[in-house]
């Protein structure tokens, strides 16, 4: 394995990473102010299909990225109803998001555009183009940092950047501004938020449509970015994965690049080579699979350091009379 | 306080709720340019118009009368079950390592040893996750969600490396002997006659039935039933009784894994004969649905089942007799879920409260 192959297979993995990134994010503004999201594969789906289908119809790939978020934030709402103002259960809720964006969304597809459940194949404008940043050309064939240049950090479409630049905004709102001191206490302890006089039906309603925002933007990237079009069930438990990445990372902002990029890696890598051959034993591709849902049950039994949630996550809030 | 009338709590509100689902899901129908009264008809007479649309509802029924009532008995011990699609994936296993291992000589004990081997299998899918749940206090949901893609993944190992027969390109295991075959709608006497060769309702319906009997039994006239209904309700309180957490999360979802697993005599051994991937097809999942609009009692699961078997039989004549594609039902699978589960309390807390203030205004009066 020469120097190439390993810059192919990072690349591959910071495209493969990318949506659960984005997804991994945008469960952790919803757990953190106390909301848990099981829903972000279907608002993935979602925004995959409608992104796909307006990027088709318009040929425009940003009408298309407002649909797909549109579609995801609509997702987002209907967890936000049933969990912030009926109280239900947002287990229960998140289970019903996901099968609505699995059968809306074929459902549509068909309708619209007869393709057995996808979109038309997207061209030019309606995907979002690998961007080659200044100079990638030039340095192209500079040993080591040239390659990483042109081939790993530059040729990749502008939401890779995009999610990549939400970790640190992430983690500064999070942790540097008012608004993400109270998002954190109403995960953690509601009443105290409520005593302060600050709404937290109004902060809950936020950060899930923050939520909405995030999962849309990687559902998008699915459709436009890394294929041309939406296919049935294209996120294939993407959201299920993003979920174990944020668990992993113990709902913090910069473990979840790492962890995401370490679970696009893991895919990268078995897509290049199915069976791992380790000399004693051959790992099979079903085992690189369940990797990251394996070393998710481990850090859940706390085997290697302890996970865990924010406290007031998964109870609705009732307020004092 | 004044409680409301029990038939508003289990009739009343869950076929609001119902009503509304299938209501939006007809608003669907019509978004997509088709007839929603039409569809109601092609699914009516494709599901329950002929024996052939029986056999076939029943035996979609009896999947989820066992996959129901595996999410039902966890949930009485607070325990959200969502492994039931990996732990009937696991089931279908037991059950495909059962009958392949020896020539089993008539199907009546081949069934016996295969729902030993299907409940084994599942119940012990279930068993890791409930026991980090009980003694690491890892979140029961998350795990089973990993579980099922873990299970998917160990099943496609068996399929393709192991159990695969020499030259055979599928992923699937070689078919059963005809000795374990389960006898047919078709083939009991004096009913069998009405169904035709080809339906795959079999012996397993009343096996389910037999087992929502048991469940019943188990969990409302049982010492282990009242635990677990006391757990459910308060832990704090039955931790006080001396009712021991491990034991009954434990015991709880072994029962809950187990009755998953089950499902595999029905569409493993009664109906495909091998074991494929993929068999489930998302039985477990509808299980939750069941579960929920059945209000976790064994006769709500059974009737619940039966309309979701109803639903899945019609909703695969709709794709055939219509242009609507039968993922109709997972839209209509997902309103149920969402209004009985999720939105209960849209419709539940006025009406309670009405019925309280019409109570109170009584005994005023």
């Amino acid at each position: 394995m020469d120097f190439a192959t390993i810059v192919e297979i990072l690349d591959s993995a910071v495209r493969l990473g990318t949506p659960l990134l984005l997804a991994c994010l945008a469960g952790l503004f919803s757990e953190r102010a106390g909301i848990f999201d099981i829903g972000l594969e279907g608002k993935m789906l979602m925004a995959a299909f409608f992104s796909g289908a307006v990027a088709a119809v318009t040929g425009n790939a940003w009408l298309g990225l407002l649909a797909g978020v549109g579609g995801s934030m609509s997702l987002a709402f209907v967890h936000g109803l049933a969990s912030i103002t009926f109280r239900g259960n947002q287990l229960i809720s998140g289970v019903a998001v996901n099968f609505l964006a699995s059968g809306f969304t074929v459902l549509i597809a068909q309708s619209w555009f007869h393709q057995g459940g996808r979109t038309p194949q997207l061209s030019g404008n309606g995907r979002f183009e690998p961007i080659t940043l200044p100079g990638a050309e030039a340095v192209k064939d500079v040993p080591v940092i040239g390659q990483i240049y042109a081939n790993l950090l530059s040729g990749h479409s502008i939401l890779v950047y995009v999610a990549f630049a939400m970790v640190p905004i992430t983690w500064w709102v999070l942790f540097r501004t008012r608004f993400g001191l109270r998002l954190r206490a109403v995960g953690e302890n509601p009443e105290s938020v409520d005593t302060a006089g600050i709404s937290v039906i109004r902060l809950r309603y936020t950060a899930v449509a923050i939520t909405g925002v995030l999962a849309g933007l990687g559902g998008v990237y699915l459709a436009t970015g890394l294929a041309a079009g939406f296919v049935k069930e294209m996120t294939a438990g993407r959201g299920y994965i993003a979920l174990a990445a944020l668990i992993f990372a113990k709902w913090r902002p910069v473990p979840a690049l790492g962890a995401t990029m370490l679970f696009g890696l893991l895919e990268a890598i078995s897509n290049r080579y199915p069976n791992i051959d380790l000399g004693v034993i051959t790992l099979p591709i079903q085992f690189m699979q369940a990797v990251p849902y394996i070393l998710t049950v481990i850090i859940l039994a706390g085997f290697i350091g302890k996970a865990i949630p924010p406290r007031a996550g998964g109870q609705p809030y009732v307020k004092e009379r | 306080m004044e409680k409301t009338p029990k038939w508003v709590d289990v009739a009343l509100i869950p076929v609001l709720n119902l009503l509304i689902a299938f209501v939006i899901s007809g608003i669907v129908v019509l978004l997509i340019g088709e007839d929603p009264v039409k569809a109601i008809k092609v699914m009516v007479s494709g599901a329950l118009g002929s024996p052939y649309g029986w056999g076939y509802t029943l035996y979609y029924s009896t999947n989820f009368i066992f996959t129901g009532l595996a999410v039902a008995v966890a949930y009485h011990a607070s325990q959200f079950n969502i492994g039931g699609e990996g732990q009937a994936t696991l089931g279908g296993l037991g059950v495909a390592l059962v009958l392949l291992a020896v020539p089993w000589p008539h199907w009546t004990i081949a069934l016996v040893a295969a729902m030993f081997g299907g409940a084994l299998f599942g119940a012990a899918w279930a068993a890791i996750p409930a026991w980090l749940q009980a003694k690491r206090g890892s979140h029961i949901v998350i795990t089973t969600i990993m579980f099922n893609f873990i299970g998917a993944s160990v099943l496609n190992y068996m399929l393709v490396n192991v159990l695969r027969p020499p030259r055979s390109m599928d992923p699937a295991t070689a078919r059963f002997p005809a000795a374990t075959h389960l006898p047919t709608f078709h083939d009991i006497p004096l009913v069998g006659q009405f169904f035709s060769k080809s339906v795959p309702a079999n012996v397993s319906f009343f096996i389910a039935i037999l087992a929502c009997w048991l469940v019943w039994i188990l969990i409302w006239r049982t010492k282990l039933g009242f635990e677990i209904r006391a757990f459910g309700r308060s832990e704090p309180a039955a931790r006080y009784a001396g009712i021991s957490p491990v034991k009954i999360v434990m015991a709880a979802m072994l029962i809950s894994g187990g009755l998953a697993g089950l499902m595999a005599i029905n569409n493993v051994m009664g109906e495909a004969h091998r074991l494929v991937l993929n068999s489930v097809e998302g039985a477990g999942f509808i299980g939750i649905a069941v579960a929920l609009m059945g209000r976790n009692h064994p006769f709500g699961v059974f009737l619940a089942a039966l309309l979701f078997g109803f639903l899945y039989q019609g909703g695969g004549e709709l794709a055939l007799e219509t242009t609507i594609p039968r993922e109709l039902i997972t839209v209509i699978q997902a309103l149920v879920i969402l209004f009985t589960g999720a939105f209960d309390n849209m419709l539940r807390a006025p009406i309670e409260s009405f019925f309280v203030a019409r109570a109170n205004a009584r005994k005023e009066a």
